[in-house]
This record gives structure tokens, C-alpha cells and sequence, in this order.
């Protein structure tokens, strides 16, 4: 087992005075391969955090939520849709939302204003998201005037800031008292923008949405099931999306990669006629090729790696934020939690090391397994 | 000892290793340390009654793309062609997500 280690540790010393000899192509083949694992790894950390952090805080949305359609669109719930929703068997709870799109000119920013049911907030009074904090400069008793649709001006007192680690489903938020949402609308009384309902056992959630578009087929039920449906495909659309950017510089660096191992430079060739005419065997040319190949493509991964984590958890995915931002203006900070999984990482390591490796010792097989003088003359 | 090439290798792989080993640790570390604030952000959408992520506030249908109708994208007219970004980053249907009820 010794003699076994030290001819290997012997071929890959050989190996790395070989790439050390061809330096300036080695380091940048290097570079190049860890680029491409740290934006494949940072796309894959980023967006494996992203769904799992949604998807569990998004299991204590409604179970429910009605809609009414207008013309297909979206429209305001009247009053006698509550009294029907409360005749149906299974539903344990009815509440109203109110929550509508604000456009701040100034900011050329959309909020969502919404009237919290289990906070009190005084009329005048508001309590803002994270980022109108960070973006408008809105802090506790800090007043902020909002022109109405009417054209009226409305004037607010923030009395509290949501807390900052909420930051993912509460930036752009403006909570208000129900007066003032109603006046500041001009929203018709007894009217809501849509119902949440809570259903007393989970299995009948379909049923009872079947029974609302039975009873009420301008109703547009969405289930807590569509949301978190809805949220695994768009993070994974995303990711491929992105990856399929992507695809051309990987197909690019495949190309590098094909061309520098099939390619064999005449010093290289001389190099296998010599190796073999000296007496080394055809298995340790390609052990030692085998080495070569290694040697890059897992360094570049640990490197690629290491560098896409920090990228992702420590620096916030910096280099990929303007294309998830689009033209927002209000964008959450938030840090994300890791979630690291093992297939994740085999997955990744099987499509960038075995690739290289296997495209590196193709050629050098079929190059040592031919004559010591044919190899040297060609 | 590290006069050897190979010795030199395995010095900056097992740096390297060690690094990768410290992301897990790490991971798990964050994992513990933003439990807390995850379970108030939680708390805050059953509070809320909320139901999307403020991940791209450019448009209403991108703020919240479970509530917007399907057809919100093209309501400038027939035929309008999406021009937000965020709009290419989200699906122009969800597939599977409204099969069954709509």
C-alpha cells in the first residue's frame, strides 16, 4: 500500500513540474474552470436558500384566499359575499383583507399598503416596512405626506418600523388604520380586497374551493398549495433561467477545455515518445495524465466553491443583485439562511470534474497507447 | 517536507477542505442563529395574512405573481409585450399551479 501511495505521489510531483512549466495556460485554465463553478455554485446556493426560507415561511399564509373577478380582472369583494362564504359547511374562519398598491412619485417606488386585524394602529398613524426605512429615510415619528387619488394630501405619523430580519415578506409594507386606508382610496364601505378563509380540516381545503366556485363562479380561490406551488416553479425557472445564461460560457469553457485536452501540443506528444521510450509504462502515462486533470478541475471546485458561499451568505450575491433587482427601486435586504444539501454538491462535482478529467485522458490514452517512435516523429 | 510539489498541493487542498468543511459548520451555525428570525418573519405573515415575498416591487403583478390575474402582464393592450425585467424572471404561466380549480 506504501509503494502504491509513493508512485503516485511520485507521478504527481512529475505532473505538477509539468503544469509548472506551462504556467501562464495553467493558472488561467485554472481561474477559468473555478469562474465557472463559483456562478453555477453562487445560482444554485442562492436559489436552494431563497425557496427553502419562502416556502417555509409562506406554510402560514391563508389557507384560502377569494378573489372576485371582473371582466378577468381583479375586483372588490361586496358584502353579500361574506353572508354566502358563511353558510358553507367546513370553514372555520372568514376574514376581509384590505390592501392596495400605492405609487410613491417621489421614490418612483410601489408600496403595498395593507390594514393590519391583529394590530391597532391608531388613525394618522402608520408603521412602515424595512426598506422605506433604509430608502426613504421614514424612521420612528418621522411624518410622511402621500397624495391620495383623489389628489388630496394625506399626512402620517410612522410610530414603528416592522422589524429587519422580516425584511423578505415585509419591505414595502405601509400598515394603516382601516379609516384611513378607506379615505385614502376612497374605498367603498363594506367593501374588501379579498377574503381569507381557514378551513377546520385540512384535507377538505379543494373541496371547500370547489364549493366556492360553485357557489360564487366570479370567485377566483387561491389555495396555500398554489402559493407554494407557484414559488417552487418560479425559483426553479429562475435557476434555469439563469443557468441557461449560463450555458453558453459553459459550453465555451467545454470547447476550451475539449480543444486543450484532445489537441495534444507536439511538446506534449514528445513527452509520452519520451516517458516511453525511457521504459514508463502506458498505465503510468495515464496516471500521471489522469493526475494533470485532477489537479485543475478539483482545485477549481474547491475554489469555485468557497468563494460562490462567501459570494452568496456573506456578500449577498452582489454580482448577480442587479438582475434580480429589474427597475425596483425598493429591494429587500435580507440574509439568508444555507441550505447545503450533499446531492447538491455531488451534482456539481460530477458535472464539472468528471467532464474535464474524462475529456483530458481520452486523447492522452489513445496517444500512449501507440508507439514511443510513431508519438516523437508526429 | 515541502520541498516536494505534491506535499505543496496538499497543503493548499486541505486549506481549501478545511474551508469547504468551515461553510458546513457555518451553515449550520447561520441555520441556528436566523431560526429565530425566520419564525418572526412566520409569525409576521400569519399576522399579515400575507402571501408573497417582496422580491420584485416594479410592477404589481411581479410584487405579488400569486394574487395578479394571468392576464395582468398584457393589460395595456392585446398584444403588449412584457417589458419589466423582473418579467423574465418569472413565468409567463405557472404551470400545474392553477390546473385543478381555475
Amino acid at each position: 500500500m506504501n509503494d502504491w501511495i509513493e508512485r503516485q505521489r511520485h507521478l504527481l510531483d512529475f505532473t505538477l513540474t509539468s503544469l509548472a512549466r506551462r504556467k501562464t495556460k495553467n493558472i488561467g485554465l485554472l481561474v477559468v474552470f473555478a469562474l465557472l463553478v463559483f456562478v453555477l455554485a453562487s445560482v444554485s446556493l442562492y436559489t436552494q436558500a431563497l425557496r427553502s426560507e419562502a416556502v417555509r415561511v409562506l406554510e402560514q399564509s391563508p389557507e384560502i384566499v377569494v378573489q372576485r373577478l371582473v371582466a378577468g380582472r381583479h375586483d372588490l369583494i361586496p358584502p353579500d359575499y361574506l353572508e354566502g362564504i358563511g353558510r358553507l359547511r367546513g370553514v372555520r374562519s372568514i376574514e376581509t383583507r384590505l390592501w392596495g398598491y400605492y405609487y410613491d412619485p417621489v421614490l418612483k417606488a410601489n408600496y403595498t399598503l395593507m390594514v393590519p386585524r391583529t394590530r391597532t394602529i391608531e388613525q394618522g398613524e402608520i408603521v412602515v416596512g424595512p426598506a422605506l426605512e433604509h430608502t426613504r429615510g421614514l424612521g420612528t415619528n418621522t411624518g410622511i405626506s402621500l397624495r391620495a387619488y383623489s389628489g388630496e394630501l394625506h399626512t402620517f405619523l410612522v410610530t414603528d418600523v416592522l422589524p429587519h430580519e422580516t425584511e423578505l415578506m415585509s419591505a414595502d409594507l405601509v400598515l394603516m388604520n382601516e379609516g384611513d386606508f378607506r379615505r385614502f382610496f376612497n374605498f367603498p364601505d363594506g367593501h374588501y380586497t379579498d377574503i381569507v378563509l381557514s378551513v377546520a380540516n385540512p384535507r377538505e381545503v379543494r373541496n371547500i374551493g370547489l364549493k366556492l366556485m360553485e357557489m360564487l363562479p366570479d370567485a377566483r380561490p387561491i389555495l396555500r398549495e398554489e402559493v407554494l406551488r407557484t414559488y417552487n416553479s418560479i425559483y426553479a425557472w429562475r435557476e434555469g433561467l439563469l443557468l441557461a445564461l449560463l450555458s453558453a460560457s459553459i459550453l465555451a469553457f467545454g470547447i476550451l477545455a475539449w480543444e486543450k485536452s484532445t489537441g495534444l501540443s507536439a511538446d506534449e506528444r514528445r513527452e509520452i515518445g519520451i516517458l516511453k521510450a525511457i521504459g514508463w509504462e502506458t498505465g503510468d502515462v495515464i496516471r500521471m495524465k489522469f493526475w494533470e486533470g485532477f489537479v485543475i478541475a478539483f482545485s477549481a471546485f474547491l475554489f469555485g466553491y468557497v468563494l460562490a458561499y462567501v459570494h452568496v451568505f456573506y456578500l449577498r450575491f452582489f454580482l448577480f443583485e442587479p438582475v434580480l433587482k429589474g427597475w425596483a427601486v425598493l429591494y429587500p435586504r435580507f440574509a439568508l439562511t444555507p441550505q447545503i444539501d450533499a446531492m447538491q454538491l455531488i451534482t456539481l462535482f460530477i458535472f464539472t470534474v468528471v467532464p474535464y478529467v474524462a475529456a483530458v485522458l481520452v486523447p492522452i490514452w489513445r496517444a500512449a497507447t501507440t508507439d514511443p517512435d510513431t508519438v516523437m516523429r508526429s | 517536507m515541502l520541498r516536494r510539489p505534491s506535499s505543496r498541493l496538499f497543503t493548499i487542498w486541505i486549506i481549501a477542505l478545511v474551508a469547504m468543511t468551515a461553510s458546513f459548520v457555518d451553515a449550520w451555525r447561520l441555520a441556528r442563529t436566523n431560526d429565530a428570525a425566520i419564525e418572526r418573519t412566520a409569525e409576521l405573515v400569519e399576522q399579515l395574512r400575507l402571501t408573497d415575498p417582496v422580491l420584485f416591487t416594479e410592477a404589481r403583478y411581479t410584487r405579488h405573481p400569486t394574487q395578479a390575474d394571468l392576464h395582468s402582464a398584457f393589460q395595456s393592450h392585446p398584444l403588449a409585450l412584457e417589458h419589466f425585467p423582473s418579467g423574465t424572471l418569472i413565468p409567463p404561466t405557472i404551470r400545474g399551479a392553477y390546473e385543478r380549480l381555475d
